[in-house]
């Protein structure tokens, strides 16, 4: 174990580490070994029995998405009526035969996080909500022999046997490295004739400001031009071929992409949003001309106007599919050699869970796979110190994901954005800054400003403290000169951090602004703070919350460093600092709700359609969306249903959602929708028009019960926290020296109260209490931090 | 007479002394609150132009209505000039009037907005937002009569009017400007989702005073734009030499059959003090192509092409101003006279940064880009329905971005920030038109070590009859190559009528008829060629060509000789290359694909089209005043 741990550069690059060479490995079976010797494992006590929840999982033949919207059949000629005809959208449908139901005596399901240096592992007894974590170092040839390794210990520490799990719920980063690599496959695209280009031109939009076209670069797409074709076909905008597809002209081109080693390939056509119908023919001429390719076609990924942003959707997904199939596939195959039958469950971009199938075969939705678990975690973690309004921070190596969840329900957005890369996917509403522990400071020569970051240490070279040859001050640096990284702190680190090195490099801008040194340091904690402050900003203030309604929760590798800070800046608290990170992660993946959503596209303006009308469509989609989790054996009656309106007056070009329980729209209707609109309207933008409405999306979320698990619960103490006091520092704050104890984190018991200045640290984290505050262990083991006035 | 500011607060600001760390926090805050304000209009408004394609632009000024950030420049000064009233607390401004604010603003169809934002009885900060309306009445649907001759012709004019008083909306003057455009529900919304913004810029600045103290905000704006003179004036010093350089370019023709149009300008540095001075260039149009260029938006535009070569962190803002002396002679087409019509300024505006870089160019020929997609070349469509009902469509188009010391230019790309196109997808669902082909046209970027991005073609096949619009330039002369890099293709227009007919249509026309299944192909330019093309690396050439964006043919001009699978013939290339390097004389720093004579000579075989006549100049509009118009 490392101090790097408290980076999540390092963190995440060993993970891609993990990746590359478990990908070089696939095939290979390796056997698990027995749990490392240094592996630490926690039983937890837990409180008596509530029922059981029923176990999630998805079957998905994607042969049924469409059915009901867009066409299936090939010869569909019939054009459609303009407002209604725009695709209806499945999620995964359903299996035909429902799973069997989990015995409730028996039944454990298990949360997996594979980070660099650590696999966590949560296990939960359904029938009485008891939870058993485990912690082993993670194997980056292999990562699945750490799983097994960690399988094992968590089995022994319950003892159970493995064959006892009925479920493993893990949240993974592999789609979203696979982008981040540029590791993807070699896609090709079929577009319709004369929409070739439709990548390379974008949407001709050149970032920066006035003249930012002097220096834009533009990359070149994933699916490369010379390995793009068009088909001879036209589809009209009502969803009416115009000219039906050309199949011999397409076999003629497709055979010129036969030995170019095309490893998936993408079918994105003009108006296919309307109906599929072509882009299916598409597909199975494409089967037939190369066979075991893999294919995706924009009316199933994403049915949504816009073709730029549904062509490279479709794209993104082939590109990273291949990856990511490979990657579920190993470790399914590992997990049904220890646990036959065992049902495996990724978790989504939009905090659902997806099944194995249905990950393999839409990896976009999972972009965001990290950062969902990390939130769910977060909702969980807080739940149980009591707060539910929440703003969540994680801050780690290279950036920054912030999120604001309203009565414990993360809100969700039709966009992912990874890197460059930016698709029409669900995602929790996360909003990613690129600063983080990583980010270099650094004094342009013309303004002398103090600027911190986009530009990251990375993992290599890295911050100038960890010694592997950076010499870029960091923000890391920066809290290592100012006492808040104590350089000989328990880290369990084999790894010391080097305090001279990061001086060195922190002096060296503090010249540059004659500024002493602490005090600069101090001032690139500030920048940085700043910068995070503002993406807080973002999801909070700019949508009309106000943050001093919400408590303020810090993970992530460099999180608890500076949430107390970024506390102060918000005025949200209590500052909450969970568990460490790796335990957090596999509480938000094995706790997450089964979730399902069915919905249509169904533009309409509300006087030219009914209560009713609106009713029906929503109640058909309610009834897809449960059927679907029934199948997966979460009986109806455990099921809770939303419905969601996306909606605008018309004219406009966004939508915002309202959601409605069953029962409140039966009783307001549209008028209520209406209401709403017009209330969160003028809470976004100041304003509301006289404007008619127009709805765009309907959908249906049905969801199970929520996880019985219980979080682990500390021994009492006395409030006095000295006992896991093991070491004295010196930190700067404020402009000013102070004395700070350091506090081991496994050692905290219940009601403990810590004074700042204080540094707690625990094997993947460390903690910063500022002076004036004060810290108090909750339960559960999360640290609630509040000003000392409060 | 200048406007009265009317502060209850007479205290002035306390000088307060600033640690750099606030500094740059308040830097990113005002950042943020700029970038908010687009955020909170993009999403808000109606019209394509402002919701999908971002023809619209923020700005937070200091006290002094100097930009702090934003993107065009202060309007204030402007503005204040020539507005006789007071400005008080709770006033918003409405103006689209650019000769009663010496072109802050160049055409009707923009909307200013201005507000002081007080804080207890003193003026803090101003905001203010402009965006392109689809249409403000006037002669053509959409407002921008390339015929017009004054300005009457145009649509509706707002001098400096007060649309909110004491944070009351004045109906009435709202309802009469509605009631003279075509679209009154796009403009009304649009106009709501700017005023949006600037109350946003508003509660940001005070939760910023809130937060530092007054007196500390005030003191950032004023070092924000301090810092930006310091670094602008090291950058001037470093790239403009005392010796005088001077460069031409034109606009090919005014819509009425005459052209081109010149600009000139001649460029040199005394001191601390650099000074462009436009004369020379060509008196102004009858037609509507004239652009009344603010002293201040050239130097934005001088601004904003260095901060992004040099260093694009700096925040952008007015504090270098005074180091900069700007000449445009009255009675010229950047400085025409009232009532001179306007609303066509468009190809004008956009080719100030061509002549820009040949300017800045000169003195450091590794900074020069070439020609670029200087234009916003606009596309319009208006009609009724089937069921009667009116639609209008107004768009811009993109094209080639030129080689650059960067890299290549993008294909297809916009010149101007924020801009993005208007879906294909979007445009049929809800306008009677199939948009049957959009790629970049192969070989229409100029070669070059590094290759000018190609233009577009666009083909609207329409499904009603109405009428059609086209707003487009770079048909006669070239985008120009540089460095040894060749000039871009230059842009069309073909009509395929219903029964197969061909027109090429002129690149400015108006009121044009079309019938259901009529197909035009509206083709813009590419970007010129930075750098010689025959080092360019061989098997990028013939990647480009792989990709169909340069054709074989194509690939010959950089000397590249293509096999039948396309792959490089060696021995092939490396001989075309030296006879070409032998048979090509000096390489030019600029090329533009021949003199004017030359382009006339040719142009009806080249384009289809008979070469513009010589502008006919009105005896009034040669007189020149004797005092240059300058900063000074």
């Amino acid at each position: 174990m490392t101090s790097s741990e408290n980076d999540l550069t390092s963190w995440f690059d060993s993970k891609l580490d993990d990746l590359q060479k478990q990908i070089d490995k696939l095939g290979k079976g390796d056997a698990a070994g027995a749990a490392e010797p240094d592996a630490t494992a926690v039983q937890t006590t837990s409180a008596p029995a509530v029922r059981t929840s029923t176990r999630p999982g998805r079957g998905t033949p994607t042969s049924e998405v469409g059915r009901n919207g867009s066409a299936v059949a090939d010869d569909v000629h019939e054009a459609r009526n303009a407002a209604s005809a725009l695709a209806a959208h499945r999620r995964p449908a359903p299996t035909a035969t429902p799973r069997r139901r989990l015995d409730l005596g028996g039944g454990y399901q298990l949360g997996v996080d594979v980070g660099g240096t650590f696999t966590d592992l949560l296990l939960i007894e359904e029938a009485t909500g008891q939870t058993f974590t485990a912690k082993v170092p993670s194997t980056p040839d292999d990562s699945s022999r750490g799983v097994l390794n960690g399988i094992e210990r968590i089995c022994a520490i319950a003892g159970i046997e493995p064959s006892a799990i009925g479920s493993v719920m893990h949240g993974t980063t592999v789609a979203t490295n696979t982008v981040l690599t540029g590791s993807g496959a070699r896609v090709g695209l079929v577009t319709t004739k004369g929409y070739k280009q439709t990548l390379q031109i974008a949407r001709s939009y050149v970032p920066g400001g006035l003249g930012g076209w002097v220096i834009f670069n533009k990359t070149d797409p994933l699916a490369p031009l010379e390995l793009t074709l068009e088909a001879d076909e036209r589809m009209g905008a009502r969803g009416e071929i115009v000219d039906p597809l050309n199949e011999e002209t397409l076999r003629r081109d497709l055979r010129k992409l036969q030995g170019e080693g095309i490893e998936a390939m993408t079918v994105s056509l003009l108006n296919a949003y309307t109906n599929g119908a072509t882009e299916q023919r598409v597909r199975r001429v494409i089967e037939e001309m190369l066979p075991g390719i893999p294919v995706s076609i924009s009316s199933e990924v994403v049915p949504e106007m816009y073709e730029y942003e549904r062509t490279e959707t479709t794209v993104v997904n082939s590109y990273i599919r291949p990856v990511v199939s490979k990657y579920i596939e190993n470790l399914k195959s590992e997990l049904d050699r220890r646990m036959n039958g065992v049902q495996l469950h990724i978790l989504r971009s939009d905090g659902g869970l997806a099944s194995a199938e249905a990950a393999k075969a839409t990896p976009v939705n999972l972009l965001m796979s990290g950062p969902a678990g990390g939130v769910s975690g977060a909702i969980w973690m807080a739940k149980q110190a009591g707060f539910d309004q929440l703003l969540t921070f994680d801050m780690g190596g290279t950036s920054t994901d912030v999120a604001l969840i309203q009565d414990g329900v993360a809100q969700t957005r039709r966009e992912t954005r990874v890197a460059d890369v930016t698709v029409r996917a669900s995602s929790v509403d996360v909003r990613t800054v690129g600063a983080g522990g990583g980010s270099i400071a650094y004094v342009p020569e013309l303004t002398r400003a103090l600027r911190v970051g986009p530009q990251s240490a990375g993992a290599e070279p890295g911050p100038a403290a960890y010694g592997k040859g950076g010499g870029e001050p960091t923000v890391t640096d920066a809290n290592v000169v100012l006492g808040y990284l104590p350089a000989n702190a328990r880290l369990g680190g084999d790894m010391k951090l080097d305090v001279e090195a990061a001086e060195a490099a922190v002096s060296r801008i503090a010249k540059a602004m004659d500024l002493p040194v602490k005090a600069t340091a101090e001032g690139i904690i500030n920048i940085v703070n700043e910068n995070m402050f503002g993406a807080l900003r973002l999801v909070s203030v700019e949508k009309g919350f106000d943050p001093r309604d919400f408590a303020l929760i810090g993970f992530g590798g460099a999180g608890p460093l500076h949430a107390n800070a970024l506390g102060k800046l918000m005025n949200s608290w209590p500052v909450i600092i969970p568990p460490g990170p790796g335990v957090l992660c596999a509480y938000g993946d094995a706790t997450t709700r089964v979730r399902d959503e069915a919905s249509r596209t169904f533009v309409r303006r509300f006087d030219e359609t009914s209560d009713a009308e609106v009713a029906d469509e929503l109640e058909g989609l309610m009834r897809q969306a449960a059927e679907a989790l029934n199948a997966e054996g979460v009986p109806r009656n455990e099921q809770t249903t939303l419905y969601q309106i996306d909606l605008r007056y018309h004219g406009q070009g966004m939508q915002l959602t309202v959601d409605i329980t069953p029962e409140e729209f039966a009783q307001g209707g549209l008028r209520e929708v209406s209401r709403r609109f017009d209330a969160m309207h003028e809470q976004l933008f100041t304003f509301r028009l006289d404007a008619m409405h127009e709805s765009y999306n309907l959908r249906a979320l049905v969801q199970g019960r929520e996880s019985s698990a219980k979080a682990h619960q500390l021994d009492h103490g006395t409030g006095d926290p000295s006992g896991a006091a093991y070491e004295q520092t010196g930190v700067y704050v404020d402009g000013r020296e102070h004395t700070a104890k350091i506090f081991d984190r496994l050692s905290l018991k219940a009601g403990d109260r810590i004074t700042g200045p204080a540094v707690v640290t625990e094997m993947d984290s460390t903690t910063m209490i500022l002076n004036d505050h004060i810290g108090k262990v909750d339960e559960v083991g999360n640290i609630l931090i509040t000003p000392a006035s409060h | 007479m200048p406007a009265r500011v009317i502060q209850s607060n007479p205290t002035p600001f306390k000088k307060v002394d600033l640690d750099l760390i606030t500094l740059d926090i308040i830097e990113n805050a005002m950042r943020n609150a700029r970038t908010e304000m687009d955020a909170v209009l993009f999403r808000t408004a109606m019209s394509p132009g402002i919701r999908e394609q971002h023809d619209a632009f923020p700005m937070i000024a200091n006290a002094d209505g100097k930009m702090v950030v934003g993107q065009f420049g202060s309007f204030f000064h402007g503005f204040q000039q020539g507005y006789d009233g007071d400005i008080e607390e709770g006033d918003i401004f409405l103006t689209n009037d650019p000769y009663f604010c010496n072109g802050a603003i160049s055409h009707l169809n923009d909307w200013l907005t201005m507000m002081p934002i007080y804080i207890d009885g003193r003026i803090v900060a101003w905001a203010a937002m402009f965006g392109h309306m689809t249409d403000i009445g006037g002669k053509v649907p959409g407002s921008l009569p390339t015929d017009a001759a004054q300005i009457f012709e145009e649509g509706i004019q707002i001098p400096p009017t007060k649309i909110y008083r004491n944070g009351e909306l004045n109906e009435e003057i709202l309802e009469l400007i509605l009631r003279n455009c075509r679209l009154p529900d796009w403009n009304r919304s649009d106009f709501n989702a700017i005023v949006a913004a600037l109350r946003l810029a508003e509660r940001r600045v005070v939760e910023m005073a809130d937060r530092f103290g007054v007196d500390v905000l005030h003191n950032a704006m004023q070092e924000m734009l301090d810092r930006n003179k310091r670094a602008m004036q090291e950058i001037l010093q470093m790239v403009i030499p005392e010796a005088p350089q001077y460069f031409e370019d034109f606009i090919d023709d005014d819509g009425l059959g005459m052209g081109p149009y010149k600009i000139a300008c001649t460029m040199w540095r005394e001191g601390k003090r650099v000074i462009f001075d436009f004369e020379g260039t060509d008196p102004q149009s009858i037609s509507s192509v004239n652009f009344l260029l603010n002293e201040e938006m050239f130097k934005m535009f001088l601004g904003s092409f260095f901060i992004n070569i040099f260093d694009p962190q700096i925040l952008f803002n007015d504090g270098f101003y005074d180091l900069v002396d700007v000449r445009i002679p009255r009675g010229t087409i950047l400085k025409p006279i009232r009532p001179a019509a306007l609303s066509s300024r468009t190809h004008m505006l956009a080719r100030i940064f061509d002549i820009m870089s040949g300017l800045l160019g000169q003195g450091s020929p590794d900074a020069l880009c070439a020609a670029g997609f200087s234009d916003s070349p606009h596309f319009m469509y208006s009609g009724y329905d089937k069921e009667g009902e009116w639609y209008q469509l107004y768009q811009i188009g993109f094209g080639g971005v030129p080689g650059r010391p960067a890299g290549d230019g993008p294909d297809g790309h916009s010149l101007w920030p924020s801009f993005t196109n208007v879906p294909n997808e979007f445009l049929e669902a809800y306008f009677p038109l199939r948009i049957v082909r959009y790629e970049t046209i192969a070989d229409s970027g100029g070669p070059g070590l590094h290759r000018g991005g190609n233009g577009l073609s666009m083909g609207y096949q329409f499904l009603e009859p109405g009428e059609i619009s086209i707003h487009d330039d770079r048909w006669l002369t070239h985008p120009w190559g540089v460095n040894g890099g060749q000039p871009g293709r230059r842009s069309n227009k073909l009509m395929i009528r219903r029964d197969g007919t061909q027109e090429w249509m002129e690149s400015k026309c108006d009121r044009i008829k079309v019938e259901a299944g009529d197909t035009l192909y509206f083709n813009t330019w590419g970007g010129g060629g930075w750098g010689d093309p025959l080092k360019r690396d061989a098997e990028r050439v013939a990647l480009d060509t792989k990709r169909g964006l340069v054709t074989m043919d194509g690939a010959k001009r950089y000397g590249v000789v293509l096999n039948e699978d396309l792959s490089v013939d060696e021995r092939a290339t490396t001989g075309l290359r030296d006879r070409m390097a032998t048979n090509r004389g000096e390489v030019k720093l600029f090329d533009t694909g021949g003199t004017m004579e030359d382009l006339k000579a040719r142009c009806m075989a080249d384009t289809h089209l008979e070469p513009p006549k010589q502008p006919i100049f009105q005896k009034w509009m040669q007189v020149r005043q004797p005092m240059k118009q300058a900063a000074e």
